[in-house]
């Protein structure tokens, strides 16, 4: 009953005309970015960030919109990976493996039909899994003392770092680039001036908006430079598109299947949508066997990793909202939108704001309805989007991201920081170091510390008070064999002969 | 593994440089236990332990561009840095169509199609953001407005 209490609230909210408005926006932007090959959700969203604060929209309003550009790209993503066989986002990268060998079958339209489908019933039930699994969750959250969150910030970096690249040491090396950024600053609890190295513009620490739209999408512009626009024409024709009620129907299990899976990944910390899409698909595969023809352009290679990835996009705000440690690289800058409008997003924020938390529920329900119309009987003008040439597009981006990162601060100093991560990003994206820990560190560095400090105060000073609780302990292995278990699982992990055709 | 090593080095020289001005932040007397020094110490310790692993054990080089693309990231390095410098003093269209236009050009070398494509950029973001979102953007220098 809480819940449909909850939800009507939520929908109080979500329902006006304006929020409405704004969640259709959100939609539309978001498969856009999306389909485009090289913007995916992470650095749509976070060009886009900068410019919802010059807006002035209120919290609700602002979280409405961005996770409908969130939810946008994640169905958008499917689109190249389709027509070109380049993947529009990371995770849709396993849509490629069936999705363009049945567009090349001249069954294009079907393809994108039912990987809409698969889209709407993996992001529907994951924001149905959301309801039930964040409140309960947010119940255990509320026990949680400093040594617990430093325990879980510790998690955070070890299982998100384990997954994103092939190297660990890299991976820790990205977190503590991150952290050591975050140190930046004046400090929380002293006061006193730390690392600044008497700058001024320094003083108030490193903008973690500069860093991402630095790190993501001025890092992805030079990306495009170095390989001077790849080729980007459409690969297969789209004939028809019509609804292909057999497939969808056979795929049924297959979707149920996939959304469960990719929901799970998408919670547990640092997996994210990748994993989600990546897991789907391979256990879609082995339960089909060798006459499931997966990898040849069956239908069910195509639904299953798209109801995965969706699914994990909505597993993946569970841990974003209660805890306040993002699943993914797209997670962590909506967490940087939550942090930048003053909202703290953890336990509390269920009992303190519940107009937020229950307004997005119920605006992200709405959007997933109003995803499903555009990327089923619309999708030929999101088709379209496709045909903007790289060399418009980039520079277009690369121009939205100095005005949106001037007008927060107006300072050319913040510019100059933002051109540095990009091309530090470059470096970094080239040597396989993850730049994602590097975000994360940035935004979770000063609430590391400052948990591992009140947990001392508490103790005074002694340190065994962080291996003191059944929860710390359990929160420390977890780390431990996040940042292990990569290393014995990567040969498991490799991604099935991709690229074929 | 050239790539690493250097990488690797470089790594641990930041990390000890880390520790190193780590040591130079000033305590205040009311302290808690933990103080504002311990955290970069741990962050730059677990920096430099890592910088010797890949130092140690470096994974195979990556395709590096050749020297003619690199020259070009360069070259757009430079001029997405003049361009941060001269938005404010120049106003938003002159800066804006030089930068996109040159980024353009550096994706598809075709000089009419990346000046229209700079032109266009230009005139066409500064009327959506300062018009349709309200930025305070302006468009020309702001000493020719006396």
């Amino acid at each position: 009953m809480d819940i449909l209490a909850n939800l009507a609230l939520g929908f109080g909210v979500a329902l006006s005309p304006f929020t409405l408005t704004l969640a259709v926006i959100g939609c539309v932007l978001g498969t856009v970015i999306g389909a485009l090959p090289g913007l995916g959700p992470s650095n749509g969203v976070a060009i886009l960030i900068p410019i919802t604060f010059t807006l002035g929209l209120d919290a609700t309003s602002a979280l409405v919109l961005m996770t409908s550009v969130y939810y946008g790209a994640m169905y958008g993503g499917r689109i190249s990976s389709i027509l070109l066989n380049i993947p529009g986002d990371e995770p849709a990268l396993m849509t490629t493996l069936d999705g363009y060998p049945m567009a090349k079958k001249g069954r294009a339209g079907d393809a994108l039909v039912l990987s809409g489908v698969a889209s709407f019933v993996g992001a529907l039930l994951a924001t149905v899994g959301l309801m039930f699994l964040a409140p309960l969750l947010s119940r255990v959250a509320y026990h949680f003392g400093p040594a617990e969150y430093f325990a879980l910030y510790l998690l955070a970096f070890c299982t998100l770092g384990g997954l994103a690249s092939r190297n660990q040491a890299k991976a820790a090396i990205a977190s503590c680039i991150g952290l050591g950024i975050a140190m930046i600053g004046l400090d929380n609890t002293s006061g006193m001036p730390r690392l600044t190295f008497g700058h001024l513009h320094l003083m108030d620490g490193v903008d973690f908006l500069v860093a991402i739209v630095g790190l993501f999408a001025v890092a992805e512009v030079f990306f495009f430079i170095e390989s001077h626009g790849r080729n980007t024409s459409i690969g297969v024709r789209l004939e028809r598109v019509t609804v292909p009620v057999r497939d969808i129907a056979a795929s049924g299990w297959t979707m149920l299947r996939a959304s469960g899976v990719g929901f799970i990944a998408g919670v547990l910390p640092g997996a994210g949508a990748s994993l989600g899409s990546f897991l789907a698909y391979m256990s879609e595969k082995s339960i089909a066997g060798e006459r499931g023809g997966f990898g040849t352009g069956v239908p069910r290679g195509v639904a299953a990793p798209e109801a995965g990835n969706n699914a994990a996009a909505g597993g993946a705000l569970v841990p974003m909202l209660t805890l306040g440690v993002p699943g993914s690289g797209t997670t962590a800058v909506l967490l940087a939108l939550l942090m930048t409008l003053n909202i703290t997003p953890g336990p509390t924020l269920f009992t303190d704001r519940p107009e937020v938390v229950w307004g997005l529920i119920a605006s992200l329900l709405i959007a997933n309805f109003v995803l499903l119309l555009l990327n089923v009987p619309l999708v030929r003008i999101f088709v379209r989007v496709l045909q903007v040439p790289p060399w418009v597009l980039l520079p277009g981006v690369m121009m939205v991201s100095f005005v949106g990162i001037y007008s927060l601060s107006g300072s050319y100093f913040d510019l100059l920081l933002m051109v540095g991560f990009g091309a530090l990003g470059y470096l970094l994206r080239k040597l396989d170091v993850p730049t994602v820990p590097i975000i994360l560190g940035i935004l979770l560095g000063n609430h590391m510390e400052d948990s591992l400090r009140r947990a001392m105060v508490l103790s005074d000073g002694d340190w065994t008070f962080l291996f003191s609780s059944p929860i710390a302990i359990g929160l420390w292995l977890a780390a431990v064999a996040g940042f292990v278990a990569p290393m014995f699982l990567r040969p498991l992990l490799r991604k099935p002969n991709a690229g074929s055709g | 593994m050239v790539s690493d090593r250097i990488f690797g080095l470089v790594i641990l020289t930041v990390a000890l440089g880390y520790v190193l001005s780590a040591t130079q932040i000033q305590m205040s007397f009311l302290s808690d236990p933990v103080g504002p020094r311990t955290f970069p110490y741990l962050i730059g310790g677990v920096m430099a332990l890592c910088g010797v692993t890949v130092l140690v054990r470096p994974d195979p080089d990556p395709d590096w561009p050749g020297p003619r693309t690199f020259g070009a990231l360069a070259l757009t390095v430079a001029a997405l840095v003049a361009y941060a410098y001269l938005l404010k003093p120049l106003g938003f269209l002159l800066p804006t169509a030089l930068a996109a236009g040159f980024l353009s050009y550096q994706i598809s070398p075709r000089p009419v199609q990346a000046t229209v494509t700079g032109v266009a950029l230009s005139v066409g973001l500064f009327l959506l953001f300062r018009y349709a979102l309200g930025l305070g953007l302006s468009a020309v220098p702001k000493t020719w407005l006396g």
